[in-house]
């Protein structure tokens, strides 16, 4: 399956953005051809209100079933949940480290947004 | 007859004068209607002794999908304006907190599935004191819009007299406050902040095509930098009122000044028929 | 780095004097002033502009009368009564359109120009305390908090270009909008306000504002001698609500006299104040566990 991270760049030792709404990049990572891709989200970098919505519907577009980020606003919670998209919050670490920790089935899935919306 | 009462900076003293004016003009023998449209931070119930007579939710109208008859054909999504729609996966999905309520998601879908439903997000709540009927507006907590408010709050314009209590600085809250008023007065006060806010308001004021007035108070606490601006614009400065501490603590305890200065009654009387004379005046 | 935001509820109660009091005791700050429907505080800080820009936000509707057939569309569907009818001759009055675009989109003659709004300006300046970010709001302007979120992003991007450990945010009145979009992220609100029933009226809205937000706050208030009964009422009440009690300041002149001479009342050689002043920024900064 794809997952995506928000990311600030491809290189896998580099941390992971740990705002959703407001990631430079998703990786989406292929759990099955271990391969990964980068999609650009720089778009909603200066929407204000909204941001949050148009990334989730990014990564939607992208094909991806579960997300991990650091920080879910509502928007972006509620668009993914009712997609279908599972969301994973991680702590701050470098991105080969959250792929290894979500094969080791040692990520949560948030069941809720885990900040406010907000315009920064 | 229609009369706001603004500023451009907060805590000048507007809901004081607003009361006090609503108070000179009862005594003139004259039903008043006060309508508190200072909707985030209402007060004016806490300078009359008033009593309730209604409480009413305040709705806005906002989208209601069918999911049934979703084609996700994104026309909704385009016509917002305000981000309020997302399409993914084929079916709209709304997010109503910044919904201006326009109508345009509703009117534009072609299967007809987005009816509009109520969302509560303040309350109406009229009072009675003698002969001044007060209608206040509150906005819930955590709610975007005051104009929505603002506006249903202004529909209760059937009186002789209608004295607007609007919301302090001249963004959108103001600008729907004082429309269509027949004059405006702008409380302001004679310090560096006083007069800046008050410029902002004046040059709001005269893009609306409005006629207004300036009432200075706490007048003696600062310099004649007001005063003297008011002379070069050709302002007219209705009333000045002192400084007094006494008027201050009066206040604190919920008392307007009209009830805390005795000798203020006869200068709001004379100033409210002043603004009354001025609002009839065609410009 | 950490953000203080200086918020009030009801207007007029001494939030900006005493933000700009903070820009001249703290050492290493980046000041922010997020009143933007009503900016003072560059009255008393007196910034040079080093960089601006527009602000655009929203859209505004306006009637190309060439090709208006005059069919009265635009004014049956426009909910925010923006469309003017003069004998015929219709136009859009710019206060009241809200910027939906429904007319433009139903105009059976293309006859509506929809184009961005320019709502204001924002700045970057320097001053006797440091960096500045401030910007204004033009008249009439829809007040979302989206020029509010602006400023504070320009304030931020500065501390960490200059390496500041503190943004000092002056925020605006009320609890709508443009306060919640100050006060989202910050480490630490101190509201400022005064011994009166509408005083503490307001208090009691603000603070469940902030509670929602989990943001730790403190109280200060000011002119507290002018009902002191009033003042233990809301100090009591900062308690139970979980809040500190930052301090409380006496009314003195020296606010007024101080603004007009453009500098902020720490600079106004009224030790009494001075002192007390001090004695709430080191409070608040204890709190946020910061090195004074």
């Amino acid at each position: 399956m794809k997952i995506a991270i928000s990311v600030n760049s491809s290189d896998l030792e580099d941390k992971m953005d740990m705002r959703f709404g407001r990631a430079k990049k998703f990786m989406v990572y292929d759990t099955e051809s271990k391969t990964n891709e980068l999609i650009d989200n720089t778009q909603n970098l200066n929407a204000a209100q909204g941001a949050g919505i148009q990334s989730a519907q990014n990564v939607i577009n992208a094909g991806v079933e579960a997300i991990i980020t650091g920080h879910t606003g509502p928007k972006a919670y509620k668009l993914l949940s009712e997609s279908g998209v599972k969301i994973y919050h991680s702590e701050e670490k470098c991105v080969k480290d959250i792929i290894a920790d979500f094969t080791n089935g040692i990520l949560k899935e948030a069941d809720s947004a885990d900040v406010e919306g907000h315009w920064i | 007859m229609i009369i706001a009462v603004a500023s451009g900076k907060g805590g000048t003293g507007k809901t004081s004068v607003s009361v006090s004016l609503a108070k000179a003009i009862a005594e003139l023998d004259s039903k008043v209607k006060l309508l508190d449209c200072d909707v985030e931070e209402p007060n004016a119930n806490l300078l009359l002794e008033c009593s309730r007579i209604s409480e009413t939710d305040f709705s806005v109208k906002i989208p209601s999908l069918d999911i049934s008859c979703c084609t996700g054909c994104g026309k909704c999504a385009a016509i917002c304006e305000f981000n309020c729609i997302a399409v993914v996966k084929e079916r709209a999905v709304i997010f109503p907190d910044l919904c201006h309520s326009c109508g345009g998601c509703s009117l534009v879908c072609p299967e007809k599935c987005i009816s509009e439903i109520e969302s509560k997000t303040g309350v109406i709540t009229k009072y009675s004191s003698g002969k001044i009927h007060l209608v206040q507006g509150i906005l819930d907590i955590g709610k975007a819009m005051s104009p929505p408010l603002i506006r249903e709050i202004k529909k209760n314009t059937e009186s002789e007299i209608v004295i607007i209590d609007c919301p302090p600085g001249t963004s959108c809250p103001m600008v729907t406050a004082v429309s269509n008023a027949d004059y405006v007065i702008l409380v302001t006060e004679p310090t560096p902040f006083g007069l800046h806010d008050m410029t902002l308001a004046v040059d709001t004021l005269r893009k609306m095509k409005m006629n207004f007035g300036v009432v200075i108070n706490r007048s003696d606490s600062g310099d004649d930098r007001v005063e003297n601006y008011c002379r070069k614009e050709n302002i007219e400065v209705i009333m000045k009122i002192r400084e007094s501490i006494d008027a201050a603590r009066a206040y604190s305890k919920g008392i307007p000044l009209y009830d805390a200065l005795p000798e203020i009654k006869q200068d709001f009387i004379s100033a409210s028929k002043t603004i009354m004379k001025r609002a009839g005046e065609k410009i | 780095m950490k953000e203080l935001v200086i918020i009030s509820g009801k207007g007029g109660t001494g939030k900006t004097s005493l933000s700009a009091a903070f820009a001249s005791l703290a050492e290493n700050a980046v000041i922010a002033d997020c009143d933007v429907d009503a900016a003072d505080l560059h009255l008393v800080l007196s910034p040079e502009i080093v960089k601006s820009g527009l602000f655009e936000s929203g859209k505004l509707a306006s009637i190309d009368e060439s090709k208006c057939v005059s069919c009265g569309k635009c004014s049956e569907l426009c909910r925010f009564d923006a469309v003017k009818n003069n004998g015929g001759v219709f136009s859009i009055e710019e206060t009241s359109c809200e910027g939906c675009g429904i007319c433009a989109h139903f105009c059976p003659a293309g006859a509506v120009i929809f184009e961005d709004r320019k709502c204001g300006e924002w700045y970057i300046s320097k001053s006797r305390f440091g960096t500045v970010s401030h910007a204004k709001l033009f008249a009439g302007a829809e007040n979302s908090g989206k020029l509010v979120s602006l400023v504070r992003k320009n304030a931020k991007e500065k501390a960490v270009e200059e390496k500041k450990d503190l943004i000092i945010t002056d925020g605006p009145p009320g609890i709508g909008c443009p306060v919640i979009a100050s006060i989202t992220g910050a480490d630490a609100v101190l509201i400022v306000t005064e011994p009166t029933l509408s005083g503490e009226h307001d208090l009691e809205r603000i603070a469940s504002l902030i509670k929602h937000f989990r943001i730790p706050f403190s109280v200060c208030v000011n002119r507290f001698d002018v009902n002191e009964e009033i003042t233990s009422r809301i100090e009591k009440k900062t308690l139970e609500l979980g809040g500190m009690v930052a301090g409380r300041i006496p009314y003195n002149k020296i606010f007024t006299q101080s603004q007009i001479r453009s500098l902020t009342v720490t600079e106004s050689g009224c030790s009494e104040i001075e002192n007390i002043i001090k004695n709430i920024w080191e409070n608040i900064c204890r709190r946020m566990m910061m090195t004074i």
